[in-house]
């Protein structure tokens, strides 16, 4: 059995995400084949050859795969499949993944599985479905299963390393599909942790009242606790801080070891976000907030009060 | 141009869903139904081209059983121009796949010759987030997801998505399917002479047969639970009460 798993990377090194795609290709079993897409992504695919359970690397290198599209992906994983038997396709649930593996799935006439977050055994797996409030167990009869897996559910690491190197090929990549290409990016720049993958996070929402705020109160707790920022939806549409930092239903998922949400209120779509975190914190003015229904320890009062509090408490 | 805009019928985003008893599916019996949220996004965005000039005809489509109608009317009440209805019946809506609605979009296409498909980038029942791009790989277009900005211009589409970690724009040829993000827009209220005026609008009633689509579940259902709950926890009285208490979990430097 053959598996194939699509890295994602950035700055010459594999995302935490596509760690977890290998750990639950790990779990399903097989020879994992690691395809790697990029430009000038060489080093990447040599020290991934050491990587736990990794037979093979596979590099598509290209200059119109530095920023590829899904139209582009997809042809690449397509020309992957027609050279060798496959009996999954995995991807990060990243919006890369998402992006690309359904556009895969119907090339294939397959249905595929979004945000898997646990693997029963080869051809069942169990996702989220309306906001995580459900969880559903469903088995695939498709000849290739094609799914995402939710990198908060699979702990991908590093450090264990097979004693065997993969062997690495490069493979010829089909020509760019000119009809869509990526014409830039604006990547927020930010020397904090990761939010997917930070262990801790700091959350403000609409509570927080102003971008000037969200600042003044809640980045600098973020500071002294080394720990990423994130947002409810309403703090991201208020301008308080960029699209990218939103948690939730249709935002980032995270489970860090503690959650900390300032003047958020818990909507089950900020809740589905955030509610495999190990600890939560919440800090709400309004006692009845549905926040509280999830959070491990509660504070209530003023975010204007208890944050800098909090703040200077901490460390 | 015309645009088509698939519109999903779904529980009311305010509404928690339970699970059956016998893990069957989720309780849907009773409960408020709604356009999904993502989908009033993908017709106001379709709506506003076409107060622009730049649209032509606006359709909306629906997949699912009757009721679907009136969620075709909410779309018609925004400025949609006429509608279809792909019925099926309830026992084949509770597990219709993303990949069966691609392929009924797919067959309305070949018959509606549009030049832009506008989708929701996730319907909020499933969480699935693939239908737009399964239709765009099954038409063989391009497709952009995500999308929080649309510039049209004669043949192409400047678009912004919304990816992990930032902004991506992106330079479309049209024909395309694009599945839009909630800051897309805000989709305008539906009022009631605008609810009257979409009762003289037309809808077209098909079915699966009649597009020659076989919408036959490819994922088996064995299970739907609920999560574990998460145990209640307490309200602290003071901030320092609250350090030593992240403290004592190891949580907290
Ligand atoms: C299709 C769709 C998708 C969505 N996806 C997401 C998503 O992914 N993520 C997400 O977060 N939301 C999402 N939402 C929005 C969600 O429904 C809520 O509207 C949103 O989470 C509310 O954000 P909030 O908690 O910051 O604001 P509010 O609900 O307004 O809550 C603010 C809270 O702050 C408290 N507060 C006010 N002032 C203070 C103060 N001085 N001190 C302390 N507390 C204070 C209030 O008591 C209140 O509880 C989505 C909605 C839709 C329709
Ligand atoms: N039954 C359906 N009828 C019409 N459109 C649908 C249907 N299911 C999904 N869609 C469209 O596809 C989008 C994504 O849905 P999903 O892939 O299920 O998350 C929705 O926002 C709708 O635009």
């Amino acid at each position: 059995m053959n598996l194939l798993v699509l890295a994602e990377h950035h700055a010459d090194a594999l995302t935490p995400a596509t760690l977890s795609a290998l750990a639950a290709a790990r779990r399903l079993g097989g020879d994992i084949h690691l395809l790697i897409v990029g430009t000038d992504c060489r080093r990447i695919a040599e020290s991934a050859t050491r990587l736990a359970g990794v037979s093979r690397v596979l590099v598509g290198d290209a200059t119109h795969l530095a920023t590829p599209t899904a139209e582009d992906l997809t042809a690449v994983i397509l020309s992957v499949l027609a050279r060798n038997a496959y009996s999954h396709v995995l991807a990060p649930a990243t919006s890369t993944g998402k992006s690309a593996l359904p556009r895969v799935a119907a090339k294939l006439d397959v249905a595929p599985v979004s945000d898997v977050v646990e693997i029963v055994d080869a051809e069942t797996f169990v996702h989220p479905i309306y906001a995580g409030n459900a969880l559903a167990t469903v088995r695939s009869t498709d000849p290739i299963k094609v799914i995402t897996v939710r990198p908060t559910a699979f702990a991908g690491t590093l450090s264990e390393t097979s004693a065997a190197p993969a062997s690495l090929e490069t493979i010829s990549v089909p020509p760019a599909d000119t009809r869509s290409r990526v014409t830039g990016r604006d990547l927020t720049a930010s020397a904090r942790p990761e939010l997917a993958s930070a262990k801790t996070v700091v959350a403000g929402g609409r509570g927080l009242g102003s971008k000037e705020n969200f600042e003044r109160l809640l980045v600098p707790l973020a500071d002294k606790l080394g720990a990423a920022i994130g947002a409810s939806r309403a703090a991201v549409d208020g301008g308080f801080v960029p699209n990218d930092l939103q948690i939730g239903q249709t935002g980032q998922i995270v489970a860090p070891q503690l959650y900390i949400a300032a003047g958020i209120s818990g909507a089950i779509q900020h809740v589905a976000g955030m509610k495999d975190s190990r600890v939560i914190v919440a800090i709400n003015k309004d006692p009845e907030a549905p926040i509280f229904q999830v959070a491990d320890f509660g504070l209530v009062g003023d975010v204007s009060q208890l944050l800098p509090e909090l703040t200077e408490k901490a460390g | 141009m015309k645009v088509v805009v698939p519109v999903k019928r779904v529980v009311d985003y305010h509404i928690r869903v339970h699970v059956k008893s016998d893990g069957s599916g989720v309780e849907t019996a009773g409960l408020k139904m709604s356009m999904n949220p993502f989908d009033e996004i993908a017709v106001e965005a379709a709506v506003s081209l076409k107060e622009a000039g730049i649209v032509s005809e606006v359709v909306v489509v629906s997949a699912g059983v009757a009721a679907c109608q009136d969620t075709l009317r909410t779309a018609l009440a925004m400025g949609g121009d006429r509608a279809i209805l792909i019925e099926i019946s309830a026992d084949a809506e509770k597990n219709l796949q993303p990949l069966a609605v691609a392929k009924l979009l797919r067959a309305v296409c070949d018959r509606e010759a549009p030049q832009l498909v506008l989708c929701g980038k996730q319907a909020i029942d499933d969480d699935a987030h693939q239908t737009g791009q399964m239709l765009a790989a099954r038409l063989d277009w391009p497709q952009a997801t995500a999308v929080s900005a649309i510039e049209a211009a004669p043949g192409l589409l400047t678009l912004t998505r919304e990816i992990d970690g930032g902004l991506e724009r992106l330079r479309v040829d049209l024909p395309a399917v694009v599945t839009v993000d909630l800051r897309l827009n805000e989709p305008r209220y539906v009022t009631l002479p605008n609810l009257m005026k979409a009762r003289k609008k037309p809808i077209e009633t098909l079915t699966p047969e009649s597009l020659g689509v076989d919408i036959a579940p490819r994922l088996h259902i064995l299970k739907v639970s609920e999560p574990a709950p998460r145990a209640r926890g307490e309200i602290l009285a003071s901030v320092g009460e609250l350090v030593a208490r992240l403290k004592e979990k190891g949580v907290f430097a």
